[in-house]
């Protein structure tokens, strides 16, 4: 079963979930390879990535760039501050639309799951405006159209209330 | 939608396990705090301090009614924090939806360099 979920955590993080049908190996190197990000980062329908680049390693530094047809592009920069191949990648960006979001910190675990991986993203949330920001874009972009029920997420947490 | 909406206080709110499950019973209907606080096993206090902190975060309101205070989910509340926990899904299912097409092409490139 592929299903992503996303839970929150307190008020400061959002865990994301997702399996894939391949090894911890392959999962790290698409999260890691320019070439193949390019290939799978792009959000809503429409969006390109026509300049991604990273320089993996502690320390260093990427950009990616998106393009839509009609409306418009913005990129996100950001830092890798740990590396761990194949299992752990951490770091930190923020968008720029064009104005910088405050930073965004990430950790992105990839563990043995059967015969693929269970990758484990944990994000820490952005503040309250960029929040607001966000959730405005949103409705601009007509995206509400997307609606996850939030009672489908209380009924997550009922039936697993050990959470 | 209000930019008033708090949505710090909301995520906070609905980090509780009970406070999810007091959410869900409201989903059904408005209910008073007994009414909240018999299938939950807890104490009134307990649930009232449940309940205020959902109030606080826009997420439920009280509505009077003679001398009860039913309470009600708020739409404003669920709506904003539904609306921008979708986006990021949304987002992020197209993602991994695309990238198991692309580790499926890794994976025959392996397998075909390996013969």
């Amino acid at each position: 079963m592929s299903k992503l979920t996303l839970k929150t955590e307190g008020d400061t993080h959002i865990i994301v979930t997702r399996h894939f049908a391949a090894p911890p190996e392959a999962v790290y190197r698409a999260h890691t390879d320019p070439k193949i990000v390019q290939q799978w980062m792009l959000g809503p329908e429409g969006w390109t990535m026509p300049v991604c680049s990273a320089d993996v390693r502690p320390g260093g530094k990427f950009r990616y760039e998106w393009k839509h047809p009609k409306k418009g592009g913005f990129y996100l920069t950001g830092e890798f501050v740990e590396l761990k191949p194949f299992s752990k990648i951490v770091h930190v960006e923020r968008m720029h639309l064009p104005d910088p979001t405050p930073d965004n910190h990430i950790e992105t675990t990839f563990a043995p799951d059967g015969a693929g991986t269970l990758m484990t993203m944990r994000m820490t949330l952005p503040d309250e405006k960029t929040r607001s920001m966000m959730l405005a874009t949103g409705m601009e972009h007509g995206m509400e159209d997307s609606y996850v029920r939030l009672e489908s997420m209380i009924g997550d947490v009922i039936a697993s209330p050990s959470r | 939608m209000s930019a008033s909406i708090n949505l710090d206080a909301s995520f906070a709110a609905l980090a509780d396990p009970t406070r999810r499950a007091i959410l869900a019973r409201l989903a059904l209907g408005e209910a008073t705090v007994n009414e909240l606080a018999q299938p939950f096993d807890m104490t009134q206090p307990a649930i009232s301090q449940h309940l205020k902190v959902l109030e606080e975060a826009g997420l439920i309101t009280r509505r009077v009614d003679g001398t009860r205070r039913p309470r009600q989910l708020s739409r404003a509340g669920i709506d904003a924090m539904d609306q921008w926990l979708a986006m990021l899904r949304k987002a992020l299912e197209k993602n991994y939806d695309r990238l198991d097409g692309v580790l499926a092409a890794m994976q025959s490139k392996e397998t075909r360099k390996m013969r």
